[in-house]
């Protein structure tokens, strides 16, 4: 089981804020990973449909869509970010 | 939570920051500093339009990725302190969102290292702000910005 952390308009649209899921042995990437999300759900498909925007950061370290996420405790996808 | 690299302080938290009290931490008994800058983020309104921005943030993350940047900032700058603290949680226009405090030497040191901290604060540190309006309801998640972008590329450099 893999950690996922959602935040913002990915948190909202997707409908929870966290979850625990299996990943298939396909899924290799972080950008597998949103691929393989797009397909449980309109709402997943719908958080996720600009896939080169959303982010992701593996144990709360960003990383690119093409990195590996083996062992990866916790996985979170967001918008790019709005602070300061 | 806190976190202290090296000369940085940085902070996330929910209260209210008390800028004068985070200058003062960081000069009160130094006679080395010459340079104290200190960056305060305001939410702002426009023509009455926003009541409040709720600000979220993902915890740990935020902390680590501040700390990265703060530590990059005080070897770059050979800064002597520097704070960041950045609110989360929903506040008003007028109230302080970010502040970023730093001391150094001399006033260039210190005056590039309180924007190199904020032009990569805005794009690498997890925070996500929407709008809630005067009007009632939401006015969504406010939009990056490139730039922000922009700002964060100008101080790439290729040693």
């Amino acid at each position: 089981m893999t950690r996922l952390v959602y935040f913002a308009w990915v948190r909202e649209k997707i409908g929870k804020g966290e979850e625990e899921i299996d990943l298939p042995p396909n899924v290799v990437t972080g950008g597998d990973l949103i691929a393989h999300l797009k397909t449980l759900g309109e709402d997943y498909a719908e958080a996720l449909a600009h896939e080169k925007v959303i982010r992701i950061a593996i144990n709360q370290e960003h990383v690119e869509h093409d990195e590996p996420i083996a062992g990866a405790r916790e996985i979170a996808l967001f918008p790019p970010m709005t602070g300061g | 939570m806190a976190a202290t690299s090296g000369a940085a302080r940085v902070r996330v938290q929910r209260d209210a920051i008390d800028v004068a009290a985070e200058s003062a931490l960081l000069t009160d008994g130094r006679r080395d500093i010459g340079a104290l800058v200190t960056f305060t983020g305001l939410c702002r309104d426009e023509a009455g339009r926003l009541s409040a921005l709720e600000l979220e943030h993902y915890p740990g993350m935020a902390e680590r990725a501040i700390g990265a940047i703060a530590a990059d900032a005080v070897t770059r700058f050979s800064l002597l302190g520097l704070t960041v603290i950045h609110r989360y949680g929903s506040m008003q226009p007028g109230e302080t969102i970010v502040l970023v405090a730093a001391a150094a030497s001399h006033r260039q040191a210190a005056f590039d290292a309180a924007s190199f901290v904020m032009d990569f604060l805005k794009t690498d540190a997890p925070f996500w702000k929407k709008e809630h309006l005067s009007a009632g309801g939401t006015g969504g998640w406010v939009d990056a910005r490139e730039a922000d972008d922009a700002a964060r590329a100008r101080w790439r450099r290729d040693d």
